[in-house]
Formats: structure tokens, C-alpha cells, sequence
């Protein structure tokens, strides 16, 4: 130090005990007897657990072998699911035709990750959607352009599920954002409304939201008209998440400060541009983690409409396992499943910590 | 020039009003809290509120865009009867600016962003013009270098400096001003104080709910004393402060300049 009334220490760094990986395994690890235990414990778990997985996964495993060959085998049998994986992801759709169904998930697919970066949040993407969708429902029922038509009780697997979820999510938090604006509305009539509405799809189970549009429901229908399975199923799964989202975006309305409406109100602003401008940016930022949590589960609770019959991943690779030659290799196919459902509810998680950056960037100090 | 403009003032006829409160009363449940307001407000009349916590006295300014719904009587606002009307409510709503204790900025959006909210959406002005009065009357509060930041990245001073030019985007008639300064820091209390008397001194007309006696005495024509939901005593600041008539007067006179 070249100033000697500077009595800052500059130049000094924390003790070597502190920094680097040897501070940061004290810190972390070690850092009391207790905390010493369980790791001693948690590595000794690890070291029976992991090496013994690792082996039966993917050194003792087969990957392009039969049935009968899979039994001589100690190691996983992957080829449960590589031999089968047509009618894993497509049940029964035409074999000849499955790279439809497979260029729409491909469109799909590109359209959410198009739509994820928020500078393309415009007015146009919104025609690109209605593009995408156009083909989409081209490939999957056909009847033009040379298409062979294919009926929906035709579609299966993961087409399905995803299907089910990608519109049931992206319906249900719009109408939930509505529900939970009626419900905090001051219009008696649509107060009562939305209060029945959420509290009545809450107090019942999806499965039973199910069966009544699978069963129920027709029987109201005039005779000779029929909806289609999937749509009445997708319906149900729509009505039922809304309800959640409505409860959770009301939670972040009530969060909202009455200054921010006063503000609004006070500068000539009508309810819906308070609403719009004002109160929801902030309201629905501050749910995005339960959101999330909501949107995540209900993804999930797709694979509930196996009961009603319809074929969707879950329920195409069990039926993959009930074939002689296959039995008994369910936790090689069930864990591909779980694979598949973990990187759609993994990338659900991660783009919403991402959008959460994103948007209070700045705002905070 | 106060009292030149006083005597306008008072030479004016009744059109001239920019306010005026017949018999307001309002409830709270059973709480009455205002009990009989009569109150007119000249075009270009700067009046300061002052009173005990609970008298009513911020009360009365948000009924005056209807913050607040008064139960009986009459306000008129720049020729406009308050009613259950809501294009009449948010007609006035856009003459009038308010400035809050707790600044109320949007933190959600950037400063300019703040600024030209109102006037874009309310006013249906061109987004490039109201930019351009965004950052002239951000240059007026003196913190236009600040535009393109978050509320929350300011200072509380800067923060109600910011909420004073977003009212005066929107070319406001009549300036509320609800305890603008209650919430701060002692030495921003300056900084505020100091854009409100250049804005008086260009003739706004101002209702102020303010404890800052000092502010009261060098700009206002009248000040008002509240207690119990009644106006007890209005009067000019020199009457009021040298030679007030009620023992309440007094009595909170006593209590805030030791």
C-alpha cells in the first residue's frame, strides 16, 4: 500500500481455507459433524447405487435383439423399446403413413422453440401459429392434397399426448385469466358465476370430468350428432386446468398493490386498459412458479385419458407389454416414458426460471 | 404576485371554478368521515390541506376524481357533476393529475414508458409525440437522463419527481397532490417541494394535503384545516398561521412547529 492512511486492505485475499475447491467442500460438505455424516453416508449410497446401474443399463445391456435373446441377458433390454418404437410414439396410425404425424411434432416442436425467444413475441407469430396448426391437422387427418384420410380414433401416442396437452394448456390459462378476473369482478352476476364454475370443476377429479365427456355428455347430444372423442376429452382436460390457473392468477391479483389501480384509475385508464397495461404484466409474472407447477401437472394428467379409451404414450407402450414376446421388460419401456415426460416437464420448468430472468431484469435493483 | 392573483380570483364569476363541493358527506361503513364539505376551488387557486391524521383530509381530494364515492351532495369538477356515469368519471379522471405519498409508479415499465402510458392510451396522442412531452416535462423535474431506467432503480425523490411529470403528461386542468412528500427520505423532501413551487408558479391549480408548513406559507392562497371530517377553518396562510380563530387550529399548530 502506498498511502500509508489508507487503512483498506486491498490487497489482502480470504485465507486459502476459503476459496476454491477445498473451501468450497468445507463449506459445503464438512462443514459440521453432522453434515460430515451424511455425506460419508450419501457417498457410500452412491458408490452401492450408481456403478451396478451403470453396468445393467449400458454395458450389460442389448439394444437391437428380440425378445427371446433379451432373456438371456443380466443387463437392460432396450430393445423392448427400439423394436417397438413405431407403435410406442404412433400406435395405431397407418404404418405407411407415420412420418406424418412425425412432420407435425416437427412442426410443433419448431414452432414452440421459435416462440420461446420473446423478441419474436409479435402480432405475426400469432399467423404463424394459425399456419403451423393448418398443416398440423393436414398431416394428421389427410383427405387433401393426395393425403389418404385418417380418422381420429386413429390417433395414438405421443402425437396424442402432445395434442392434448400443447392445446389444453395454451386454451386453459386464457379462460383461467378470465375466471379469475370474473371472480374478483364487481358485477354480482359474473362474481357468482366464476365462484360456481372454479369451485364445482375443483371439487371434482379429472377422472370424472372424464368419464362424463366420454359418457355423459353424448346422452344430452340430439340423436345423430356425435363429437369426437378427443375433442370431448380435450374439452374436459381444458375446463378442469382452467379452474387451477384461474385460483392461482387470483392469488397474484390480490398480491397487487391498491396503489397500482389507483394510479391507473386516477389517469383515465378504463378497467380493461388498468387490466391489460397495468395490473396483469405485474400479476401474472409474480404466478409464473405456481403456474408453471399447474401447467406441468396437468401435462401430465394427459395420460388419464387412457380410462376413456384413448390410446395416448402411456397407454400404447403398455399395450407394447402385454405382447408375449415383450413381457416382463416393463422398466426399460417405462423408463423411456419417463424420459419423454421428463424433458417435456424439464424444458416447462427451465423456460419459465428463464422467462422469470428475463422479465424482472431491470425492475430490480 | 400572490395577492394580485388572489384578487383575480375573487373578481372572477362563478364559471370560473375549477371545484366546487356542495354538502359532501361520506361514509365509511358507519364511519362518517367527511360531514359537510362546502369547498369551491378558482381556476389557478392553490390550496393546502392540513390536519390531524383521520380528519378526512385525503379522503376529500380522492373523492375529487372519485378515488372515493362521496354518499350525498354535489361535485363539480371543470363543469362536470361526479355521478355514477363512468365516461363522465374517466373524463375527469384525464383532467385531473394525482400525485400519491406512495408515488405509485408502474415498476413494470421504464420511466418514459410510465410517462407515456397515459397520454397514448387516455389521449390517443402518437406514440413519437408523446415521447417527445415525456421527456419535456422529465427535463422540467430535472431527471431526464433517467428516462430509459426501472421505478425501482430510483431514488424515492427521483421516484415522485417521476410520478408529478407523468400527471403533467396527461395536461392536466387541476394537480392532486396526496401527501407527496410523507414518505421520504428527509433530504429528497427538498427536491419534490422544489418542482412543486416552479409548478405553481406557472399557475396550475393545486389542492395539496401536505404537512410541510413551510410550502403552505410561500405558495398557497389558502389553507384549509380539517378535524373530524369538517373543514374548520380556511383562511390565507398569513391569517391562518399568525392568527388562527379555533382552539383546534391552534392547538395542531402548536403540535407541528415546535
Amino acid at each position: 500500500m502506498n498511502n500509508s492512511d489508507d487503512t483498506r486492505m486491498q490487497g489482502m485475499k480470504p485465507p486459502v481455507t476459503h476459496v476454491g475447491l477445498i473451501g468450497w467442500i468445507r463449506a459445503n460438505l464438512f462443514n459440521s459433524a453432522l453434515n460430515s455424516i451424511l455425506t460419508v453416508v450419501t457417498l457410500f449410497v452412491l458408490w452401492k447405487i450408481v456403478p451396478p446401474l451403470v453396468r445393467w443399463a449400458f454395458i450389460d445391456s442389448v439394444w437391437h435383439t428380440t425378445g427371446k435373446a433379451c432373456r438371456q441377458v443380466t443387463g437392460a433390454c432396450w430393445s423392448v423399446v427400439w423394436e417397438n418404437i413405431r407403435f410406442i410414439l404412433f400406435g395405431f396410425y397407418p404404418f405407411d403413413s407415420q412420418w406424418r404425424p412425425l412432420v407435425a411434432m416437427l412442426i410443433l416442436f419448431g414452432l414452440l422453440f421459435y416462440s420461446q425467444n420473446r423478441k419474436h413475441w409479435k402480432k405475426i407469430l400469432i399467423y404463424v401459429w394459425i399456419l403451423g396448426l393448418f398443416f398440423m391437422g393436414l398431416l394428421m387427418k389427410g383427405g387433401l392434397f393426395g393425403l389418404s384420410p385418417v380418422e381420429s380414433t386413429k390417433w395414438s401416442g405421443l402425437p396424442l399426448t402432445l395434442l392434448l396437452s400443447v392445446f389444453g394448456l395454451t386454451a386453459a390459462y386464457p379462460l383461467g385469466v378470465v375466471l379469475a378476473l370474473g371472480r374478483r369482478s364487481k358485477l354480482p352476476t359474473v362474481r357468482w358465476l366464476s365462484i360456481v364454475y372454479i369451485e364445482m370443476i375443483r371439487g371434482v377429479p379429472l377422472i370424472s370430468l372424464l368419464f362424463m365427456s366420454a359418457i355423459i355428455f353424448p346422452l344430452f347430444l340430439p340423436e345423430g350428432i356425435t363429437i369426437n372423442k378427443i375433442l370431448r376429452a380435450q374439452i374436459a382436460i381444458i375446463l378442469f386446468t382452467a379452474a387451477y390457473i384461474a385460483e392461482v392468477v387470483r392469488g397474484g391479483l390480490q398480491a397487487m398493490p391498491r396503489g397500482q389501480y389507483e394510479a391507473a384509475e386516477s389517469m383515465g385508464l378504463n378497467y380493461y386498459q388498468t387490466m391489460r397495461l397495468i395490473i396483469l404484466p405485474q400479476a401474472l409474472k409474480i404466478v409464473i412458479p405456481p403456474t408453471v407447477s399447474i401447467l406441468i401437472s396437468a401435462f401430465k394428467d394427459t395420460s388419464l385419458v387412457v380410462i376413456i379409451a384413448l390410446w395416448d404414450l402411456l397407454k400404447t407402450t403398455q399395450s407394447v407389454l402385454a405382447n408375449p414376446e415383450w413381457m416382463g421388460f416393463s422398466p426399460e419401456a417405462y423408463i423411456f416414458v419417463a424420459l419423454l415426460y421428463f424433458a417435456g416437464c424439464f424444458s416447462m420448468s427451465g423456460y419459465s426460471r428463464k422467462l422469470e430472468r428475463e422479465l424482472s431484469a431491470g425492475e430490480k435493483q | 404576485m400572490k395577492e394580485q392573483e388572489t384578487r383575480e380570483m375573487q373578481n372572477g364569476q362563478s364559471d370560473n371554478a375549477m371545484v366546487e363541493i356542495i354538502d359532501m358527506h361520506k361514509w365509511f361503513g358507519d364511519f362518517h368521515v367527511l360531514q359537510g364539505i362546502d369547498l369551491t376551488v378558482q381556476k389557478k387557486e392553490r390550496i393546502v390541506i392540513c390536519g390531524p391524521s383521520g380528519s378526512g383530509k385525503s379522503t376529500l381530494i380522492r373523492c375529487i376524481n372519485r378515488l372515493e364515492e362521496h354518499q350525498k351532495g354535489r361535485i363539480i369538477v371543470d363543469g362536470t357533476e361526479l355521478t355514477n356515469n363512468i365516461k363522465n368519471i374517466e373524463k375527469i379522471r384525464a383532467e385531473v393529475g394525482m400525485v400519491f405519498q406512495h408515488f405509485n409508479l408502474f415498476p413494470h415499465l421504464t420511466i418514459v414508458d410510465n410517462l407515456t402510458l397515459g397520454p397514448i392510451w387516455v389521449r390517443k396522442v402518437p406514440k413519437a409525440e408523446a415521447e417527445e412531452t415525456a421527456m419535456f416535462y422529465l427535463e422540467k423535474v430535472h431527471i431526464a437522463e433517467q428516462a430509459r431506467k426501472y421505478p425501482g432503480q430510483l431514488s424515492g425523490g427521483q421516484q415522485q419527481r417521476v410520478a408529478i411529470a407523468r400527471s403533467l403528461c396527461m395536461k392536466p386542468k387541476l394537480m392532486l397532490f396526496d401527501e407527496p412528500t410523507s414518505a421520504l427520505d428527509p433530504e429528497m423532501i427538498k427536491e419534490v417541494l422544489d418542482v412543486m413551487i416552479e409548478l405553481a408558479q406557472e399557475g396550475m391549480t393545486m389542492l395539496v394535503v401536505t404537512h410541510e408548513m413551510g410550502f403552505a406559507k410561500s405558495v398557497a392562497h389558502r389553507v384549509l384545516f380539517m378535524d373530524f371530517g369538517q373543514i374548520v377553518e380556511a383562511n390565507t396562510p398569513e391569517e391562518f398561521f399568525d392568527n388562527p380563530q379555533h382552539d383546534r387550529t391552534k392547538l395542531f399548530l402548536s403540535q407541528i412547529l415546535h
